[in-house]
């Protein structure tokens, strides 16, 4: 899987409330947590992206809460994938359980905000088009890749792959 | 092998694990509330599944917006009484029966040491002081474990925390927990497992061990396990169904160990904006409070109620601050009444609530506006956490909170 997108930066320990405060988990949809994404912390940060973009953070992306209203908010507004220096535990686990495409890169210090960049999952290279580098990233084990090609584990699951 | 690493051994049909790998393990029991159970059923119908794989292991707990806020939340809170009723699910707690849904597990037996527990809400940690391992998930990962009893899980390596010497009067689990967070920060367990133990542990009660685990989570950590003891498997008796105790092995590899001597801990106050920032209660005297809260799944139990109402007991809070006490299921609740601990916080100038994850997360029942500070024995600080994203949250354990209320400042216990 190939995705290019447009870089939105942004720090260390990013958490879910940053990411969706609590006010808005009486609602269960990406699209309506999408147009709240960051708000607090960002609060012209939906504004600004363009469907197709990626987030590029540092360490810890994701921590606190368990809720998946997080990773269901940054794909409701539009974001297609996420790379960061480290993910949260539970963070990581839910961007895979809904299919959204995220790596882990010790380079993400080194990408700024508006480069132009490309994805392949499959083999863990993030081709930074605006800088002219490659950077190298673990992919994923085999089915964890699956999951997210499926688009979710429940996808994965009805379809009796595990 | 580490007690962690043997608990999830157990839950597989694999001989042998180890931290790093993929596994699909079987669940004793699952839990939603009423912010992600009604994605997770939502999930489970969506992909056309009619019957959760066992009644008996799926626990439903609406706490964090009940009783209903507003109507939205009332909506969610519906979707779970109708999921239970419709599923025969004996263990959902409507208002009146229901607690804040880690303290409650606990109470009502329903985790067990040598349990593989998982809960969608990230405090699910919180169990680990019983011996089993108990972590948070997501939605779908409950989903899932409506569909079949299972949930892939990366095995996790150990870091092992020792605690020696002898607590201070007015120090407690909450204390050794921030100060561990202050010391490791809040990745610095990020995807393994806490095994808190040593001497100082083994003299703790299970609320004050409750307290540590629920906020290993807040280090970025899986679970906060704790050895059971002798004090583990009285507060389980009479137990409703059979448990394993599994315990540490003398050769068990830990990825790192820290020693601690606590003997000088004073108490400890985590500052805005992250459970990180920690430093004592006796610096922070310049700090005016608007709001105290004592309550949530990490300081709502018996003996945190205890401690605020020793130090309440007779006097007055300081005019103008909002003291919002919240006990934290409603066995607490009764028993604070009986005690004439409910008085005590009352007659202080307190509001005594049912029970409500509520403000802990800027839901309900005490939330900031801008500019607003507030001192509470709840687990995170994050920006907007409790309101507006211009307001400050500080946290203590309820002793600190308590002497905090009536001066109206941060406030070191021994001054009052």
């Amino acid at each position: 899987m190939i995705i290019k997108g447009k870089v939105h930066k942004l720090g260390d320990d990013i958490n879910t409330d940053d990411i969706i405060p609590a006010k808005y988990l009486v609602f269960t949809e990406a699209r309506e947590l999408g147009k709240h994404c960051l708000e607090s912390i960002k609060p012209d940060f939906t504004g600004k992206v363009n469907p197709g973009d990626i987030i590029v953070a540092g360490k810890n992306f994701g921590c606190g809460s368990s809720r998946e209203h997080a990773p269901l908010a940054i794909k409701g507004c539009g974001i297609r994938a996420v790379i960061a220096k480290s993910f949260a535990a539970i963070f990581f686990r839910n961007a895979i359980n809904i299919g959204l495409p995220f790596l882990e890169s010790e380079d993400a210090a080194q990408i700024n905000e508006g480069d132009l960049l490309e994805i392949d999952l499959a083999s863990g290279i993030i081709k930074n088009i605006t800088q002219g580098k490659d950077y190298k990233t673990q992919p994923f084990p085999e089915f964890l890749q699956e999951i997210v090609q499926e688009g979710g584990l429940m996808n994965y699951i009805k379809n009796a792959k595990l | 092998m580490t007690i962690a690493e043997k608990i999830l051994l157990a839950h597989t049909d694999k001989r042998d694990i180890k931290p790093g790998e993929f596994i699909e393990a079987r669940i004793d029991l699952c839990l939603g509330n009423d912010i992600t159970a009604p994605i997770a059923i939502q999930e489970f119908k969506k992909a056309g599944f009619k019957k959760v794989f066992d009644k008996n292991r799926i626990v439903l707990v609406p706490d964090h917006f009940a009783p209903a806020k507003d109507l939205r939340s009332a909506n969610q809170c519906k979707i779970l009484a109708d999921f239970a009723r419709e599923q025969k699910i004996k263990n959902y707690f409507e208002v009146g029966c229901m607690g804040i849904e880690h303290a409650l597990l606990p109470e009502q037996k329903l985790v067990l040491p040598g349990d593989l527990v998982i809960g969608a809400d990230s405090h699910t940690c919180t169990y680990g002081a019983m011996g089993c391992y108990s972590t948070g998930v997501g939605s779908t990962d409950l989903a899932r474990a409506f569909v079949d009893g299972k949930c892939w899980l990366k095995v996790p390596a150990t870091i092992k925390f020792i605690y020696k010497g002898r607590l201070n009067k007015w120090v407690g689990g909450k204390d050794l927990i921030l100060f561990t967070i202050g010391n490791v920060g809040v990745d610095g367990a990020l995807y393994k497992v806490m095994e808190f133990s040593g001497p100082v542990i083994r003299r703790l009660g299970m609320d004050d061990r409750f307290t540590i685990s629920n906020m290993a989570i807040e280090a970025g950590a899986r679970v906060g396990i704790i050895e059971p003891d002798e004090i583990t498997l009285k507060y389980v008796k009479p137990s409703p169904r059979k448990y394993k105790v599994y315990r540490s092995d003398k050769g068990a590899v830990y990825e790192k160990i820290y020693e601690y001597d606590v003997s000088k801990l004073e108490p400890q106050v985590a500052c805005p904006h992250l459970p990180s920032n920690v430093k004592l209660a006796a610096e922070l005297g310049k700090i005016k409070l608007d709001q105290v809260v004592i309550g949530s799944c990490t300081n709502g139990r018996m003996s945190d109620l205890r401690i605020a109402g020793r130090l309440l007991k007779g006097k007055k809070i300081k005019p103008g601050l909002k003291l919002i006490v919240i006990p934290a299921t409603q066995k607490i609740y009764l028993q604070a009444v009986k005690e004439g601990l409910a008085e005590i916080f009352v007659s202080a100038g307190g509001v005594f609530s049912t029970p409500t994850c509520g403000p802990c997360l800027g839901g309900h029942m005490g939330i900031l506006t801008e500019g607003e500070v507030c001192l509470a024995t709840t687990n995170r600080n994050f920006i907007g956490r409790m309101g507006s994203p211009k307001s400050f949250v500080y946290l203590s354990g309820p002793a600190v909170a308590a002497a905090s209320a009536l001066t109206g400042r941060i406030t070191h216990p021994e001054e009052i």
